[in-house]
């Protein structure tokens, strides 16, 4: 009972000390720059420390009660939970209070209407129509857009290349297996923004001038100004997408059936030459009957004074996405090479030789008996590497690439003033993009984790 | 129970008595930044990251410019010595921020005074120590001699969170011309991303312009188009709130071309207080009470004039000396055909 009446004491303190530092804070405005540097710093943080005595004090009155009577009740085990609970929300409430009362002093606003008012700053590109005229949100949008395509563009890029390099490091020829092996450890152990420095500041800088530029494929050129490469003018493109859509649908369709054919017949179907004719057949049939045609609009070289030249038309490919996309996608490799490597090694040789005793090919053993196993170890951490890529494709701001902090961390806070609204929007965004990512690739470790009954 | 809420109650009113003692009010007659200031014995000056002319550190860290001379101006007065600041090299993203959040106590750092900027996030211009107006850059050779010669795909190079990005943009649209804007967050990269290519032109303010020509690998082949397609009045800054501080940097400013107004150098100025003209002697402290009403004593604008110069001198020393802007344009005085005018020290 001592502790308990000292607990509750403690906490009473810290209630009142939060209490009046949430509705009484303005009260401390007269206090020197002292204060504020030295002081206040420490006072904020007085409740969190009345809090955890009182905590210690009724964690052992808890301790001690259920010693005594060997049992406790659903109340007693929930009530100093939600009294953090309570606490954690309080200590939200006192820095978003702290914060608004300072603002309110300095005469800066806080709320988030300006995300209506016109931006009236241009983006260098965006996968969306945007224009000066829009309002923040939408620049927001459009900066959002070009984080998730980098991101999204590494991730592929990234895991294609690591995959490859983790089996290279594996392999038993000596010159790709040290190939790899020291491609991992450059890359790996060189700061990112380095790289992103290297690739855009020392290697595309070699890149030629348009009007000097050398086409790559006939059509396609890699310059300074960005790469420019030909685009699709499709008609009727809808029909083409819905045959697209039909052959992948009867595809799963065809790959349903051939295991009901193994299962019941025991026979074995071609399931992937069947897939790859259907793909080809059934969307190429579009351009024959369907009147889908498909022209390329070539980008062609346009004077803009007698030195400077520019591409005209196609898609131009700004240096700075093929940079950072290249530098992202190197870097983040290397570490899902390894978590590759650690997956396949961490599978017995016991599995392989048994399965090949059954009598399954090598092709069969890796894609029915090791993969599967080796998925459960690969998963987790490549997904913690697809996370660190997305968090570090911000770096984007350091090269004029136009992502969401370059873009709306940057020029609109600049434009707006609103540092705090704007910082929490971004950092927001981007635990969501994190989350959904980590959901995405949870769900997919469920799927293929073992099935216990 | 009662014992309980009875020590209880005690604990809570113990807890107010401890907070409400440490509320005392301190004396508002002074201004809370300058008696920080004196107390740190240094002023806290926001300047840019290297713009040679108005903020630039030279190797072994000196700083020199006529930013860095109001900040230097502003130590003259209040600390009596022009050496005792503190520069913290700013980006332009940083830079209203640092302000505001109170790491800085002046901003000198080439900042355009504009109305969303001086209403809206708790900031004041004090005056302006520059007039400036954004143009263009272009390589030489490519023949361009007037921004009239500007062609759809144009790709423009410039600063992050600048008045600059704004400034283009309408500048593009109202003559109809698709461009693509490469912004950069440091002024270096810039140059190195104008320089290799990257852009057709480089657009910042015609200062500025001039300052970072210097810094290209063969300025010669470069060109400042004539058109100036913005008004840029670049001024020190002050955190809303503190009038006093606010005042102080403004007069200290005033100060500086005033005194160039009334012909005071940092040479002749001990001598000028003997002069017959009661406006130069109020100007050289030797007349009327000037720095009361700043909590200063009266000679904090001799020590001004004396330490940093006029501002005639500090244009001179930092701008023209150094070949980035020999003509003087708009920032002449009102006297000799240009538009510095400032309200008068009385």
């Amino acid at each position: 009972m001592k502790y308990r009446i000292l607990a509750y004491i403690f906490f009473v303190i810290g209630f009142s000390d939060l209490f009046i530092k949430i509705f009484f804070g303005n009260i401390f405005n007269e206090f020197t720059e002292d204060y504020y540097e030295i002081a206040n710093p420490i006072l904020v943080f007085t409740p969190v420390l009345f809090f955890s005595i009182g905590g210690i004090f009724l964690k052992e009155a808890r301790v001690n009660m259920s010693i005594e009577n060997f049992g406790t009740s659903r109340f007693k085990y929930y009530t100093p939970q939600l009294v953090c609970l309570l606490f954690v929300v309080l200590i939200f409430l006192f820095f978003t209070f702290n914060a608004q009362i300072n603002m309110e002093n300095r005469g800066i606003d806080f709320g988030f209407g300006f995300l209506k008012q016109e931006a009236s700053f241009d983006i260098q590109f965006s996968l969306v129509e945007y224009d000066g005229l829009d309002p923040y949100w939408w620049a927001y949008v459009a900066a959002l857009l070009n984080t998730l395509l980098v991101a999204f563009l590494g991730i592929i890029f990234c895991t294609i290349l690591g995959v490859i390099v983790g089996v290279a490091r594996l392999s038993s020829n000596f010159l790709i297996k040290n190939a790899a092996s020291w491609y991992i450890e450059f890359f790996r152990n060189i700061p990112l923004l380095l790289q992103i420095f290297f690739w855009y500041y020392a290697a595309l800088r070699a890149l030629p001038l348009p009007q000097d530029a050398n086409s790559l494929f006939g059509v396609t050129y890699l310059t300074i100004k960005g790469y420019y490469m030909p685009s699709f003018v499709w008609n009727n493109l809808n029909i083409f997408i819905y045959l697209f859509l039909a052959a992948i649908i009867s595809i799963i369709f065809v790959r349903y059936y051939a295991i009901k054919l193994r299962d019941t017949k025991g026979k074995q179907l071609p399931v992937f030459y069947i897939s790859i004719f259907l793909l080809i057949f059934l969307p190429g049939l579009s351009f024959l009957i369907g009147g889908v045609t498909l022209n390329f609009e070539i980008p062609i070289l346009k004077q803009l004074s007698a030195t400077s030249f520019i591409y005209d038309g196609g898609i131009s490919v700004p240096p700075e996405l093929i940079a950072l996309t290249l530098a992202l996608s190197l870097y983040t490799a290397t570490f899902i090479a390894e978590c590759v490597r650690a997956g396949i090694q961490g599978i017995s040789k016991g599995q392989k030789e048994a399965a090949s005793s059954l009598g399954l090919t090598p092709n069969q053993v890796l894609k029915l008996v090791i993969m599967p196993q080796a998925l459960r170890i690969i998963i987790p951490p490549t997904t913690n590497q697809y996370l660190n890529l997305t968090k570090n494709s911000s770096l984007a701001a350091a090269i004029a690439y136009p992502d969401l902090v370059l873009v709306f961390a940057g020029t609109a806070l600049m434009q707006t003033g609103r540092a705090i609204e704007i910082v929490s929007i971004t950092m927001l965004t981007y635990l969501s993009i994190s989350l959904a990512i980590a959901a995405l690739m949870n769900w997919y470790n469920k799927s293929i984790e073992i099935k216990e009954k | 129970m009662f014992k309980l809420i009875k020590q209880l109650t005690s604990f809570v009113a113990m807890v107010a008595v401890l907070f409400t003692f440490t509320t005392e009010t301190m004396a508002a007659k002074k201004s809370k930044t300058l008696k920080n200031t004196q107390k740190k014995g240094f002023v806290r000056c926001g300047v840019s990251q290297g713009l040679p002319g108005f903020s630039n550190a030279d190797a072994s860290g000196n700083w020199t410019g006529v930013d860095v001379d109001v900040c230097r101006a502003v130590a003259a007065a209040v600390l009596g010595d022009a050496n005792k600041v503190k520069f913290t090299p700013l980006s332009a993203k940083e830079r209203f921020t640092a302000l505001t959040s109170g790491e800085i106590d002046i901003l000198s750092r080439n900042t355009t005074w504009t109305l969303s900027r001086d209403a809206d996030i708790g900031l004041t211009f004090v005056g302006v120590n520059f007039y400036d107006g954004q143009g263009f850059m272009v390589r030489k050779n490519s023949g361009i001699t007037s921004t009239s010669q500007f062609k759809d795909g144009i790709s423009a190079c410039t600063n992050l969170g600048t008045t600059t990005e704004l400034n283009m943009r309408d500048f593009f649209n109202s003559k109809g011309i698709s461009y693509t804007p490469v912004t950069f967050e440091k002024a270096d990269e810039v140059v190195a991303a104008y320089d290799a290519g990257r852009c057709d032109t480089y657009t910042t303010d015609k200062s500025g312009l001039a300052a970072q020509r210097i810094k290209l690998s063969s300025p010669d082949d470069h060109v400042v188009l004539p058109e100036t397609i913005s008004k840029e009045p670049l001024g020190p800054v002050v955190r809303q709130g503190d009038s006093v501080w606010e005042d102080i940097v403004r007069w200290s400013l005033n100060t500086m071309i005033e005194a160039e107004e009334y012909g005071i150098t940092s040479a002749n100025a001990d001598s000028m207080k003997t002069s017959e003209n009661p406006a130069i002697k109020r100007l050289v402290g030797a007349e009327g009470e000037m720095g009361a009403a700043f909590g200063l004593d009266n000679e904090w604008n001799l020590r001004i004039i004396k330490q940093v110069g006029n501002y005639g001198e500090s244009y001179k020393r930092n701008i023209a000396d150094t070949g980035i802007l020999p003509d003087r344009g708009p920032n002449e005085l009102w006297t000799k055909g240009g538009i510095l005018y400032v309200p008068p020290s009385r």
